[in-house]
């Protein structure tokens, strides 16, 4: 067992008894080639400094499940912004203080009768504002295409077993709307703050391939 | 009362929207989402003309026949008009 002797490493492994990830000065594909020419020119010509592209970098890399969290949080203890955020989820998210951008959004709701679960099977469409970059699995060939011919088996792989009982509506991102889920408020969780419900809201539970925590 | 759409069963080449799982199923309007511009002419920086977009209903039994998961499950996905025909 590796970790039984942290000093060796004879076998290929670090200290740690994890295998060194090789170096990755492999040739650039065709693409990061031209990410880095086009991005160089930019730089060039003026019309962009390296500073704006880390700011931006750094404005992408700060969007999180959070967000949309907060807005399921405010969404259990505000009945009235529930009600905007169904009918219209791109002002009730401004309303809330969200900035979404452009983005054409809609919210599903989940309740005792009904599961909703989000995919998009062309591509890897997703609420980025609020949900974040999407989990490497959203993009896989496996569950684009699982997500609308079995999604029951999915959702048991993701540890959610659904009663026959339950109607199970899968959304498939196909062109100008992005989803999240509206999940079920978890029992027991009565005089919460919004603070501390949105705790409970993972990002899977607004795609719909899992439930909130339970407190 | 509900209102019947049949996807058209096409298969041009090119970028295009309409899944292939879905093309020749028949399903219900779920709702009307307002005009976009269409991807097809968009992807390849044509002018693009705005397309009515729906969001359509489709049961798994509708889809996948008999080899349905759970018949009465339903996908709802965006199709374009002009990739729809009333029934």
């Amino acid at each position: 067992m590796p970790h039984d002797h942290p000093s060796h490493s004879h076998d290929g492994t670090s200290p740690s008894g994890h295998p060194y990830r090789a170096d990755n000065d492999t040739p650039l594909t065709y693409w990061q080639r031209m990410e880095i020419a086009v991005r160089e020119l930019l730089v060039e010509k003026g019309l962009l400094t390296p500073e704006e592209i880390a700011r931006q970098i750094d404005a992408m890399d700060a969007r999180s499940p959070a967000r949309g969290a907060a807005v399921v949080a405010r969404a259990w203890t505000d009945p009235g912004f529930k009600a905007r955020l169904l009918k219209d989820a791109p002002a009730a998210c401004r309303e809330a203080g969200v900035d979404i951008g452009p983005l054409n959004l809609m919210v599903v709701e989940n309740t005792p009768h009904e599961h909703n679960l989000v995919v998009c099977t062309l591509c890897s469409c997703y609420p980025r504002d609020l949900l974040g970059l999407p989990p490497d699995w959203y993009k896989t060939r496996a569950y684009r295409s699982r997500a609308v011919i079995e999604p029951r088996a999915v959702l048991r792989e993701f540890g959610v077993d659904l009663p026959e009982s339950v109607q199970l509506r899968v959304h498939d991102s196909t062109a100008d709307m992005r989803y999240i889920v509206l999940p079920a408020r978890p029992e027991g969780t009565d005089g919460m703050t919004a603070d501390a419900l949105a705790a409970l809201v993972t990002r899977d539970a607004m795609i719909g391939t899992g439930l909130p925590h339970r407190p | 009362m509900a209102e019947h759409v049949r996807v058209k069963p096409l298969m041009p080449p090119g970028h295009v929207r309409t899944p292939a799982y879905l093309r020749g199923k028949t399903g219900v309007i779920e709702r009307a989402l307002g005009a976009f511009p269409n991807p097809e002419q968009r992807a390849y920086r044509l002018e693009a003309e705005d397309q009515p977009l729906y969001r359509v209903r489709f049961t798994m039994a509708e889809i996948w026949g008999d080899a349905a998961e759970t018949p009465t499950d339903t996908v709802d996905a965006e199709i374009y008009g002009h990739w729809l025909e009333r029934l």
